[in-house]
């Protein structure tokens, strides 16, 4: 074999080592499958609030991992329910969130998160009430958060008597709280959002799978300018 | 280390490195100490961030002249004893350096006498910097004046603090995946995202976990402490600046750990004073849920509700204690 020959050998032998190994790299750093993106940028007229619903389900009940609790999103152009958790919302815009919480709940493990945070007014509404503060060692507990860490946003889900629904997405007929809450989208920017009760059923301290995959418990704000 | 020139004359090549390496390394030095060593970071917002920003300056006035002597040593004797040169000496690291006692002794000693200089000073900044801000474990061997009545205090829920009363600050750090909160026992042991600090106060971080190992790290405070559950880890520092500083997680803990951030920020003491009153008054309500103030807390592996999260006895968690329980002595 020529030199030219040998050095090119060599060379596509690196590439696929290299690719093997940055395609490894990017495996282990992704954990899960991210879904797609939902879209809220192009429901209403610049500057009107986006109404945005999600629902917290005890457990998924399809795809790969059906025991894992999860939250799902009412897809604004189809009104069905999807299984996504990064939306694109609008830059400095008022989002108003509507939260249907299907899932039981327990007392937090730092009850810091009882405590109704960033939201616009500071409080949320419960089944049409209004708090600011929920005992999570009072009735059916805290099922999960929904928040914001770098908007200092943080609203307790209060659970529901028992898993009544096992496959989402639920039924509006199913138990359920809902919970509304409003916040303003900061400039553009990726804003991680996540649950800080340690929910995972199955994994040490409910730390591991659903809490710890994307698409279950935690996903992405992609706020764009409006 | 001489030969001779072309007129005859000797020349003595060590001395002449020797000169132009004084003269460029007090120039660099003083250059850098007083030019760029005030921007050092991490800046001069705590007495830590001084005492580390004092430590790398020295650190770099020491080095400098090394890195000056091996350049200027290596382009000397590139232009001076490169072959192409008619008569070219003996190299000064060729067979007459071998075996020259007085350079080796000399090498030897002042190598030995920076070294054990550097560690000296290195002691010295850590006992006089209380731990230069670093984590110290549960039982801190240094301490600032004060720091054991105001921790006895905070866990006897009976510390204080105002303006002017050079009191030692208490402030718990909690972490938990995603994120930091902070509690202040000596206003009623609230807890808040926000980490606000008073200036020209001294601080003692109590740094703890509420589930994995995360990393408590204030780069512009320059305090950085390990995070594990069930341990308090202590590290003191004293503000002395006003200003912003940025508090991540340095331990690796799962999937947001990048996202593990957040800021804080330094007030006067009289606007310190009024944001916790009036936070410890706005989060009464949700102070009273919290569990009793503790320098650790047990996450139940089993979960307050029971059997929520199963431990598989795997834990060293006890199974029955739920979180907010104290420590057995």
């Amino acid at each position: 074999m020529s030199k030219g020959g040998r050095l090119a050998v060599v060379l596509v032998a690196f590439l696929a080592v290299a690719g093997l190994v940055v395609y490894g790299v990017a495996q282990l750093l992704v954990p899960g499958v991210p879904g797609g993106v939902v879209n809220f940028t192009d429901t209403q007229a610049a500057g009107q609030p986006v109404h945005l619903t999600v629902q917290t389900v005890g457990s998924i009940g399809f795809g790969a991992h059906p025991t894992w609790v999860s939250y799902l999103v009412k897809n604004p152009h189809t009104g069905k329910w999807d299984h996504d958790t990064s939306w694109e919302l609008p830059a400095n815009t008022v989002i108003d969130m509507t939260v249907d919480q299907y899932d039981s709940g327990s007392p937090l493990r730092n009850q810091e998160w009882g405590q109704v945070q960033g939201t616009i007014g500071d409080h949320a509404m419960l089944n049409g009430k209004s708090f600011q503060v929920y005992d999570s060692y009072t009735g059916n507990g805290v099922g999960h958060t929904f928040a914001v860490p770098a908007l200092n946003l943080s609203v307790p889900m209060v659970g529901v008597a028992g898993n009544p629904c096992a496959v989402a997405p639920c039924h509006f007929n199913s138990p359920h709280n809902v919970e509304k809450f409003s916040f303003k989208t900061p400039g553009p920017g990726s804003y991680n959002w996540q649950c800080f009760v340690p929910c995972a059923l199955g994994y040490l301290f409910g730390n591991g799978g659903a809490m710890s995959t994307q698409n279950y418990m935690g996903g992405e704000l992609e706020v764009v300018a409006s | 280390m001489s030969n001779e020139n072309s007129q005859g004359e000797e020349i003595n090549h060590f001395r002449r490195i020797v000169y132009i390496w004084i003269a460029l390394s007090v120039v660099c030095d003083l250059l850098f100490w007083f030019l760029v060593g005030p921007h050092v970071p991490p800046g001069r917002m705590t007495s830590s961030a001084q005492g580390d920003q004092l430590d790398f300056n020295i650190l770099f006035v020491i080095g400098l002249p090394v890195l000056i002597g091996v350049s200027e040593w290596l382009v000397y004797a590139a232009f001076n004893w490169n072959a192409k040169k008619k008569d070219t000496p003996e190299s000064v690291g060729g067979p007459r350096a071998w075996g020259n006692k007085r350079v080796e002794v000399s090498w030897i000693i002042v190598t030995s006498v920076v070294v054990v200089c550097l560690a000296g000073f290195g002691i010295i900044e850590l006992v006089a910097l209380q731990g230069a801000g670093g984590g110290e474990g549960p039982n801190p061997i240094w301490y600032p004046h004060g720091a054991i009545q105001a921790e006895t205090a905070a866990l006897a829920g009976t510390g204080t603090w105002s303006p002017n009363s050079n009191d030692v600050l208490p402030v718990q750090v909690i972490a938990q995946q995603w994120k930091f909160t902070y509690r202040y026992p000596t206003f009623g042991g609230f807890e808040s995202s926000e980490l606000i600090l008073p200036d020209d106060t001294a601080i003692a971080f109590n740094v703890t976990s509420l589930d994995v190992i995360h990393s408590f790290w204030a780069y512009q405070l320059e305090v950085k402490a390990d995070a594990n559950p069930l341990e308090n880890n202590v590290a003191f520092t004293r503000t002395q600046q006003l200003g912003n500083f940025v508090v991540r997680c340095s331990e690796l803990c799962g999937l947001w750990h990048g996202a593990m951030f957040n800021y804080g920020t330094v007030v006067s003491q009289a606007a310190f004073e009024k944001w916790a009153t009036t936070t410890e008054a706005a989060n009464a309500a949700n102070t009273k849920n919290l569990a009793p103030f503790a320098w650790t807390y047990v996450p139940d592996a089993n979960g307050a509700a029971g059997g929520y999260y199963p431990d598989g006895n795997v834990t060293p968690y006890s199974p029955t204690e739920i979180y907010g329980s104290k420590q057995p002595s």
